[in-house]
Protein backbone atom coordinates (compact mmCIF):
# COMPACT_ATOMS: atom_id res chain seq x y z
CA UNK A 1 0.00 0.00 0.00
CA UNK A 2 3.17 2.31 0.35
CA UNK A 3 5.40 3.54 -2.12
CA UNK A 4 8.38 3.78 -0.26
CA UNK A 5 10.19 6.64 -2.22
CA UNK A 6 7.12 9.33 -2.01
CA UNK A 7 6.06 7.80 1.05
CA UNK A 8 2.34 8.24 0.03
CA UNK A 9 -1.07 5.72 0.70
CA UNK A 10 -3.36 4.68 -1.11
CA UNK A 11 -7.09 3.53 -0.70
CA UNK A 12 -9.69 2.57 -3.05
CA UNK A 13 -7.23 3.95 -6.02
CA UNK A 14 -7.10 7.53 -4.48
CA UNK A 15 -3.79 8.53 -3.16
CA UNK A 16 -3.11 10.90 -0.14
CA UNK A 17 -0.05 12.63 0.93
CA UNK A 18 -1.57 13.23 4.16
CA UNK A 19 -1.74 10.32 6.95
CA UNK A 20 -3.62 12.05 9.30
CA UNK A 21 -7.65 12.25 9.00
CA UNK A 22 -9.70 14.74 11.06
CA UNK A 23 -12.92 14.67 12.06
CA UNK A 24 -15.42 17.42 11.75
CA UNK A 25 -16.88 17.70 15.29
CA UNK A 26 -17.47 18.98 18.40
CA UNK A 27 -15.49 22.32 17.43
CA UNK A 28 -16.68 25.83 18.93
CA UNK A 29 -17.39 26.82 15.23
CA UNK A 30 -16.52 26.03 11.93
CA UNK A 31 -13.70 28.43 11.47
CA UNK A 32 -11.84 27.04 14.46
CA UNK A 33 -12.64 23.35 13.04
CA UNK A 34 -11.42 24.87 9.40
CA UNK A 35 -8.15 26.20 11.30
CA UNK A 36 -7.66 22.85 12.66
CA UNK A 37 -8.39 20.44 9.76
CA UNK A 38 -5.58 22.98 7.87
CA UNK A 39 -2.93 23.23 10.76
CA UNK A 40 -3.18 19.03 10.70
CA UNK A 41 -2.21 19.16 7.09
CA UNK A 42 -5.21 16.81 6.39
CA UNK A 43 -6.50 16.20 2.94
CA UNK A 44 -9.48 13.82 4.17
CA UNK A 45 -11.75 15.06 6.62
CA UNK A 46 -14.81 13.01 8.12
CA UNK A 47 -18.65 14.69 8.38
CA UNK A 48 -21.74 13.38 9.25
CA UNK A 49 -25.09 13.95 7.30
CA UNK A 50 -28.11 15.38 9.08
CA UNK A 51 -31.37 16.84 8.42
CA UNK A 52 -31.45 20.77 7.51
CA UNK A 53 -32.59 23.27 9.72
CA UNK A 54 -35.98 24.41 8.66
CA UNK A 55 -36.27 26.96 11.43
CA UNK A 56 -33.43 28.95 10.68
CA UNK A 57 -31.84 28.03 7.15
CA UNK A 58 -29.21 30.87 7.84
CA UNK A 59 -27.33 29.16 10.52
CA UNK A 60 -23.44 28.76 9.09
CA UNK A 61 -22.61 25.25 6.99
CA UNK A 62 -19.81 22.62 7.51
CA UNK A 63 -19.19 23.32 3.01
CA UNK A 64 -18.70 26.94 3.40
CA UNK A 65 -16.13 26.72 5.77
CA UNK A 66 -14.23 23.04 5.21
CA UNK A 67 -14.39 23.11 1.57
CA UNK A 68 -14.98 20.12 0.07
CA UNK A 69 -12.81 21.49 -3.21
CA UNK A 70 -9.92 21.42 -0.38
CA UNK A 71 -10.86 18.37 1.53
CA UNK A 72 -11.81 15.07 0.53
CA UNK A 73 -15.02 14.51 2.65
CA UNK A 74 -15.15 10.74 4.39
CA UNK A 75 -19.41 11.02 4.55
CA UNK A 76 -20.12 8.65 8.16
CA UNK A 77 -22.93 6.74 9.28
CA UNK A 78 -22.70 8.26 12.54
CA UNK A 79 -26.02 7.39 14.48
CA UNK A 80 -26.48 4.10 12.09
CA UNK A 81 -27.67 1.47 14.08
CA UNK A 82 -28.47 -1.19 11.00
CA UNK A 83 -27.23 -2.09 7.80
CA UNK A 84 -30.52 -0.44 6.20
CA UNK A 85 -29.98 3.26 8.05
CA UNK A 86 -25.89 3.10 6.84
CA UNK A 87 -26.95 2.47 3.01
CA UNK A 88 -29.82 5.00 3.44
CA UNK A 89 -27.29 7.65 4.94
CA UNK A 90 -24.68 7.35 2.14
CA UNK A 91 -26.97 7.23 -0.78
CA UNK A 92 -27.90 10.75 0.94
CA UNK A 93 -24.64 11.24 0.97
CA UNK A 94 -23.41 10.26 -2.35
CA UNK A 95 -26.02 12.66 -4.21
CA UNK A 96 -25.05 15.52 -1.49
CA UNK A 97 -21.80 15.82 -3.09
CA UNK A 98 -20.99 12.51 -5.06
CA UNK A 99 -18.74 11.29 -2.86
CA UNK A 100 -18.18 7.74 -3.29
CA UNK A 101 -15.68 6.77 -0.43
CA UNK A 102 -17.62 6.57 2.69
CA UNK A 103 -16.58 5.71 6.71
CA UNK A 104 -18.80 2.91 7.53
CA UNK A 105 -19.53 2.97 11.61
CA UNK A 106 -22.30 1.10 12.65
CA UNK A 107 -21.87 1.53 16.80
CA UNK A 108 -23.48 -0.70 19.75
CA UNK A 109 -26.31 1.30 21.79
CA UNK A 110 -23.74 1.30 24.85
CA UNK A 111 -22.19 3.53 27.16
CA UNK A 112 -18.76 2.36 25.10
CA UNK A 113 -20.14 2.61 21.60
CA UNK A 114 -18.09 -0.02 20.45
CA UNK A 115 -19.25 -1.48 17.07
CA UNK A 116 -21.58 -3.70 16.35
CA UNK A 117 -19.65 -6.25 14.46
CA UNK A 118 -21.92 -8.60 13.00
CA UNK A 119 -23.98 -5.78 12.02
CA UNK A 120 -21.30 -3.85 10.53
CA UNK A 121 -20.40 -6.75 8.45
CA UNK A 122 -23.69 -7.10 7.15
CA UNK A 123 -23.82 -3.21 6.42
CA UNK A 124 -20.68 -3.53 4.70
CA UNK A 125 -21.98 -6.20 2.27
CA UNK A 126 -24.47 -3.77 1.22
CA UNK A 127 -22.97 -0.91 0.52
CA UNK A 128 -20.26 -3.21 -1.70
CA UNK A 129 -22.97 -4.60 -3.58
CA UNK A 130 -24.01 -0.80 -3.72
CA UNK A 131 -21.02 0.78 -5.55
CA UNK A 132 -19.57 2.11 -2.37
CA UNK A 133 -15.35 2.19 -1.60
CA UNK A 134 -16.08 1.82 2.45
CA UNK A 135 -13.64 2.63 5.20
CA UNK A 136 -14.77 0.39 8.38
CA UNK A 137 -14.51 1.16 11.61
CA UNK A 138 -14.36 -1.87 13.60
CA UNK A 139 -13.42 -3.33 16.83
CA UNK A 140 -9.18 -4.54 16.90
CA UNK A 141 -10.35 -7.81 16.71
CA UNK A 142 -8.32 -9.86 14.09
CA UNK A 143 -10.27 -12.33 12.46
CA UNK A 144 -13.43 -9.69 12.35
CA UNK A 145 -10.75 -7.76 10.09
CA UNK A 146 -9.79 -10.66 7.65
CA UNK A 147 -13.80 -11.38 7.70
CA UNK A 148 -14.05 -7.16 6.69
CA UNK A 149 -11.32 -7.50 4.01
CA UNK A 150 -13.13 -10.61 2.30
CA UNK A 151 -16.37 -9.15 1.98
CA UNK A 152 -14.73 -5.96 0.31
CA UNK A 153 -13.37 -3.38 2.71
CA UNK A 154 -11.37 -0.68 1.21
CA UNK A 155 -9.88 0.16 4.38
CA UNK A 156 -9.97 -1.27 7.98
CA UNK A 157 -9.92 1.16 11.03
CA UNK A 158 -9.43 -0.45 14.24
CA UNK A 159 -10.68 1.30 17.71
CA UNK A 160 -7.81 1.89 19.73
CA UNK A 161 -9.77 2.87 22.34
CA UNK A 162 -13.62 3.72 23.06
CA UNK A 163 -14.48 6.60 20.92
CA UNK A 164 -13.42 10.05 22.41
CA UNK A 165 -12.13 8.40 25.10
CA UNK A 166 -8.59 9.44 24.70
CA UNK A 167 -6.95 6.59 26.32
CA UNK A 168 -4.44 5.89 23.80
CA UNK A 169 -3.89 2.71 21.82
CA UNK A 170 -4.70 -0.09 24.49
CA UNK A 171 -3.89 -3.09 22.29
CA UNK A 172 -0.34 -2.97 20.34
CA UNK A 173 -0.36 -6.83 19.59
CA UNK A 174 -3.78 -6.71 17.91
CA UNK A 175 -3.47 -3.74 16.09
CA UNK A 176 0.45 -5.10 14.46
CA UNK A 177 -1.42 -8.48 14.20
CA UNK A 178 -4.08 -6.62 12.20
CA UNK A 179 -1.52 -4.63 9.70
CA UNK A 180 0.44 -7.66 9.35
CA UNK A 181 -2.79 -9.57 7.98
CA UNK A 182 -4.00 -6.73 5.64
CA UNK A 183 -3.71 -5.55 2.23
CA UNK A 184 -5.65 -2.97 2.76
CA UNK A 185 -4.98 0.14 4.61
CA UNK A 186 -5.41 0.05 8.42
CA UNK A 187 -6.12 3.13 10.37
CA UNK A 188 -6.20 4.10 13.83
CA UNK A 189 -9.56 4.87 14.45
CA UNK A 190 -10.74 6.62 17.66
CA UNK A 191 -9.10 6.24 21.23
CA UNK A 192 -6.12 8.68 20.66
CA UNK A 193 -5.43 11.40 22.77
CA UNK A 194 -2.25 13.13 22.37
CA UNK A 195 0.29 13.15 19.57
CA UNK A 196 2.06 10.34 21.14
CA UNK A 197 -0.52 8.14 20.81
CA UNK A 198 -0.58 8.75 17.03
CA UNK A 199 3.38 8.16 16.93
CA UNK A 200 2.49 5.06 18.37
CA UNK A 201 -0.51 3.98 16.24
CA UNK A 202 2.36 4.53 12.91
CA UNK A 203 5.33 2.95 14.27
CA UNK A 204 2.92 -0.08 14.74
CA UNK A 205 2.76 0.08 10.92
CA UNK A 206 -0.66 1.91 10.54
CA UNK A 207 -1.12 3.55 7.03
CA UNK A 208 -2.59 6.59 8.79
CA UNK A 209 -4.52 7.87 11.84
CA UNK A 210 -8.11 9.70 11.90
CA UNK A 211 -9.31 11.62 15.20
CA UNK A 212 -11.77 13.82 16.47
CA UNK A 213 -12.08 14.62 20.02
CA UNK A 214 -8.01 14.94 20.75
CA UNK A 215 -7.79 17.81 18.55
CA UNK A 216 -11.17 19.52 19.18
CA UNK A 217 -11.57 19.01 22.85
CA UNK A 218 -7.46 20.24 23.76
CA UNK A 219 -7.42 23.50 24.68
CA UNK A 220 -5.92 25.01 22.36
CA UNK A 221 -6.99 22.82 19.44
CA UNK A 222 -4.83 24.25 16.00
CA UNK A 223 -1.80 23.86 18.17
CA UNK A 224 -2.72 20.23 18.98
CA UNK A 225 -3.99 19.73 15.15
CA UNK A 226 -0.28 20.43 15.16
CA UNK A 227 1.39 18.56 17.07
CA UNK A 228 -0.60 15.41 15.80
CA UNK A 229 0.64 16.57 12.09
CA UNK A 230 4.39 15.99 13.14
CA UNK A 231 3.63 13.25 15.73
CA UNK A 232 2.04 11.11 12.56
CA UNK A 233 5.35 12.00 10.51
CA UNK A 234 7.39 11.20 13.65
CA UNK A 235 5.76 7.86 14.14
CA UNK A 236 5.49 6.93 9.73
CA UNK A 237 9.38 7.81 9.80
CA UNK A 238 10.46 5.89 12.67
CA UNK A 239 8.36 2.95 11.14
CA UNK A 240 10.32 3.11 8.05
CA UNK A 241 13.49 3.67 9.57
CA UNK A 242 13.00 0.27 11.47
CA UNK A 243 13.69 0.96 15.40
CA UNK A 244 16.91 -0.75 16.91
CA UNK A 245 16.40 -3.96 18.77
CA UNK A 246 15.40 -3.74 22.41
CA UNK A 247 18.14 -5.27 24.67
CA UNK A 248 18.36 -5.88 28.36
CA UNK A 249 21.30 -4.43 29.66
CA UNK A 250 22.88 -1.44 28.79
CA UNK A 251 25.15 -0.70 25.83
CA UNK A 252 27.69 2.58 26.16
CA UNK A 253 27.85 4.86 23.57
CA UNK A 254 31.03 6.03 23.71
CA UNK A 255 34.41 4.13 23.21
CA UNK A 256 35.69 1.81 25.67
CA UNK A 257 38.98 1.89 24.84
CA UNK A 258 41.36 4.90 24.73
CA UNK A 259 40.70 6.00 28.46
CA UNK A 260 42.95 7.81 29.96
CA UNK B 1 -58.19 16.73 -1.93
CA UNK B 2 -58.18 14.57 -4.66
CA UNK B 3 -54.30 13.68 -5.37
CA UNK B 4 -53.11 14.20 -8.63
CA UNK B 5 -51.76 12.01 -10.65
CA UNK B 6 -47.72 10.66 -9.92
CA UNK B 7 -45.83 11.35 -12.88
CA UNK B 8 -46.52 14.73 -15.04
CA UNK B 9 -44.19 15.89 -18.22
CA UNK B 10 -43.14 18.56 -16.35
CA UNK B 11 -44.10 21.01 -13.28
CA UNK B 12 -47.71 21.61 -12.21
CA UNK B 13 -49.18 24.65 -13.46
CA UNK B 14 -49.38 26.42 -10.21
CA UNK B 15 -52.62 27.26 -8.57
CA UNK B 16 -52.51 30.62 -6.19
CA UNK B 17 -55.20 29.18 -3.66
CA UNK B 18 -53.64 25.29 -3.93
CA UNK B 19 -51.82 24.51 -0.91
CA UNK B 20 -50.47 20.96 -0.34
CA UNK B 21 -50.44 19.23 3.31
CA UNK B 22 -46.34 17.73 3.07
CA UNK B 23 -43.84 16.88 5.94
CA UNK B 24 -40.88 17.94 5.54
CA UNK B 25 -38.04 16.60 7.67
CA UNK B 26 -40.47 14.82 10.24
CA UNK B 27 -42.72 18.09 9.96
CA UNK B 28 -45.84 18.86 9.26
CA UNK B 29 -46.24 21.99 6.93
CA UNK B 30 -48.88 23.32 4.71
CA UNK B 31 -46.70 24.33 1.57
CA UNK B 32 -47.60 26.22 -2.00
CA UNK B 33 -44.34 24.72 -3.89
CA UNK B 34 -45.35 21.92 -6.09
CA UNK B 35 -42.18 21.06 -6.68
CA UNK B 36 -39.18 19.90 -5.43
CA UNK B 37 -37.24 23.04 -6.57
CA UNK B 38 -39.65 25.33 -5.55
CA UNK B 39 -39.63 23.62 -1.73
CA UNK B 40 -36.11 24.17 -1.56
CA UNK B 41 -37.08 27.76 -2.40
CA UNK B 42 -39.93 28.03 -0.50
CA UNK B 43 -37.84 26.85 2.85
CA UNK B 44 -35.15 29.39 1.76
CA UNK B 45 -32.48 26.45 1.26
CA UNK B 46 -29.34 26.69 -1.43
CA UNK B 47 -30.15 23.59 -3.45
CA UNK B 48 -26.43 23.39 -3.95
CA UNK B 49 -26.17 22.40 -0.59
CA UNK B 50 -28.56 19.48 -0.10
CA UNK B 51 -29.82 16.12 -0.50
CA UNK B 52 -33.53 15.18 -0.84
CA UNK B 53 -35.38 11.91 -0.32
CA UNK B 54 -39.28 12.02 -1.35
CA UNK B 55 -40.87 9.21 0.11
CA UNK B 56 -37.48 6.87 1.48
CA UNK B 57 -36.64 7.56 -2.58
CA UNK B 58 -33.55 9.55 -3.82
CA UNK B 59 -34.33 12.26 -6.27
CA UNK B 60 -31.22 12.97 -8.10
CA UNK B 61 -30.72 16.78 -8.24
CA UNK B 62 -31.52 17.15 -12.18
CA UNK B 63 -35.16 15.49 -11.36
CA UNK B 64 -35.54 18.34 -8.73
CA UNK B 65 -37.52 21.07 -11.46
CA UNK B 66 -39.66 18.34 -12.57
CA UNK B 67 -40.93 16.26 -9.22
CA UNK B 68 -43.83 17.14 -8.50
CA UNK B 69 -45.25 16.86 -4.43
CA UNK B 70 -48.31 15.42 -3.73
CA UNK B 71 -50.60 15.92 -0.54
CA UNK B 72 -48.66 13.49 2.20
CA UNK B 73 -45.32 13.07 0.87
CA UNK B 74 -42.93 13.01 3.40
CA UNK B 75 -39.59 14.55 2.30
CA UNK B 76 -36.47 14.58 3.82
CA UNK B 77 -33.92 17.50 3.33
CA UNK B 78 -30.72 16.89 4.33
CA UNK B 79 -26.82 18.38 4.39
CA UNK B 80 -23.35 17.37 5.70
CA UNK B 81 -22.05 18.46 9.13
CA UNK B 82 -19.62 18.43 11.77
CA UNK B 83 -18.83 14.70 12.76
CA UNK B 84 -16.16 12.35 13.29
Amino acid sequence: MTDKHSDTWTVAGRTFSSRLIVGTGKYADYAQNAAAAEAAGAEIVTVALRRVNLSDPSQPMLVDHVKPDRFTYLPNTAGCFTGEDAVRTLRLAREAGGWNLVKLEVLSNTPHLYPDMPETLRALEMLVKDGFDVMVYCTDDVVMARHLEEAGAAAIMPAAAPIGSGLGIQNRVNVRLIVEQAKVPVLVDAGVGTASDAAIAMELGCDAVLMNTAIAEAKDPIRMARAMKHAVIAGREAYLAGRMPKRRYASASSPLSGLI
Amino acid sequence: MQAPPLCYPGPLPRKDAAVLHIQVNGEDRNVTATTLTALVEELGLDPRKVAIERNLEIVPKSLHPTTTLTDGDRIEIVQFVGGG
